[in-house]
């Protein structure tokens, strides 16, 4: 699946126009959020504006609205990461040229996913202390006889799968998306090869669903960045008022 | 384009779950770059702003809620010296028109008495010429009877027509003398 590597030019394994794409987001995202927060103003131009937009969609919108409390400002850098650097990989597969969204190689994924599980069972130990895989796993008001069934179903739920999909379904809508505008690309191209009029003629047709499903994807590289943020600061929720669920 | 996708199907072997170790190394390094800097300076930089934003307003409010406050002490002073004004201005009217009554009152009986003490001068003036003009009437009546008796006496009383020439030539003398007087 992977293509080949830029440096060394064609190999197998190397520097890969992914990875130059994953620092290239990180470049973007800095510079961008420190020129528009670089000059304080009380009343913002429109860079800072912008900025303070992005930031307080993801301060006040996601960690405020879901964390709550007074401390949902210590997760906010950790959300406000998360969802820029997925936001501007995902988008990287609606630019021409770029196009190849980083988390469709699903290594970015499961990095990232690993370290909101890391992030959010260290939270939920260091508030509950050990108590917490009791809290976490034993839903209270349950009785006695349902629990051996309970149990196991909980923790597999939140330990063993909550993980994979978290990482799978941010590199699955990711790669789906790569690959149907890829096909379409692919369909279209050996379409126009025909010698057939009619068939020629059918490239036409693939090129308006492949604009229709691009218009799509593009939504859904927003939609996920976004999920997949939500997703954490709801686990980091979980974790944090565990004896309360 | 179509080679890739070929080759990618009939090689079989790469599973697309499988992560390459070295992207995952980028991915990892690049997040935490990341989150590095937006932990040290983008935060802070844009929570800064926002206090700064928030403390401005609601310094602003606080301002605006201090200028209200000394505006309506400003008018409850105006208002409690315009009704001390009031209060000044009535007492000065009353006692003015007091003292003006007090003043007619008082003028009024100063020409009263001034009055009566002209009147009682006049009367007393009129009381003493009368008196000197009686004094000197009297004398001067003597006088003339024994004037007028002499003369009588010293013509022929036995002539009526003499003696009535005298009496009247004694009367034209005293004209004379009253006008001469008179004059």
């Amino acid at each position: 699946m992977h293509l080949p590597a830029i440096l060394p030019w064609g190999a197998a394994d190397g520097f890969s126009k992914q990875m130059l794409l994953v620092i290239l987001s990180v470049v973007i995202i800095a510079t961008f959020f420190l020129l528009a927060a670089r000059k304080q103003q009380l009343v913002p131009g429109k860079l800072q504006f912008a900025g303070e937009m992005a930031y307080g969609f993801v301060r006040n919108g996601i960690a405020k609205d879901i964390i709550g409390g007074k401390d949902f400002m210590k997760y906010v850098p950790l959300l406000f990461s998360l969802f820029f650097f997925i936001l501007v990989n995902n988008i990287y597969g609606a630019i021409p040229v770029l196009q190849l969204p980083s988390f469709s190689h699903v290594g970015g994924a499961y990095v990232l996913a690993g370290i909101v599980y890391i992030t959010w069972i260290a939270i939920g130990i260091r508030k509950n202390g050990l108590r917490y895989f009791k809290l976490a796993t034993v839903p209270s008001g349950v009785p006695i006889y349902i629990l051996p069934l309970i149990i196991p179903i909980e923790i597999i739920s939140n330990f063993l799968v909550r993980p994979v999909t978290h990482s799978l379904r941010l590199f699955a809508t990711m790669l789906a998306g790569h690959l149907i505008v890829m096909i379409a690309g692919s369909g279209i191209e050996f379409l126009i090869m025909q010698e057939s009029v009619l068939l020629k003629g059918a490239s036409v047709l693939v090129l308006a669903g492949s604009i229709a499903m691009y218009m799509l994807e593009a939504l859904i590289m927003a939609l996920q960045a976004y999920v997949f943020t939500l997703l954490t600061a709801i686990y980091i929720e979980g974790a944090l008022h565990a004896d309360s669920h | 384009m179509n080679q890739v996708i070929i080759s990618a199907a009939t090689e079989g072997e790469t599973n697309p779950l499988v992560p390459n170790v070295w992207e995952m190394g980028v991915v990892l390094v690049g997040f935490a770059v990341l989150m590095f800097i937006v932990v040290k300076f983008i935060v802070p930089m844009f929570e800064k702003t926002f206090a700064e934003r928030a403390e401005a307003i609601e310094g602003g409010i606080a301002k605006a809620e201090k200028a209200q406050a000394e505006a309506s002490a400003a008018l409850e002073e105006y208002k409690q010296q315009l009704t001390d004004a009031r209060a000044e201005a009535n007492r000065i009217r009353e006692e003015a028109r007091g003292e003006g009554a007090q003043i007619l009152a008082d003028l009024k009986e100063k020409a009263a008495a001034e009055s009566a003490r002209i009147t009682a001068q006049a009367h007393v003036q009129i009381e003493s010429e009368r008196q000197a003009a009686v004094v000197s009437l009297r004398s001067e009546v003597g006088t003339l009877a024994t004037t007028l008796a002499g003369r009588i006496v010293g013509e022929a009383l036995n002539d009526d027509e003499r003696s009535a020439r005298v009496v009247d030539r004694f009367l034209a003398d005293l004209e004379t003398q009253n006008a001469g007087a008179a004059k």
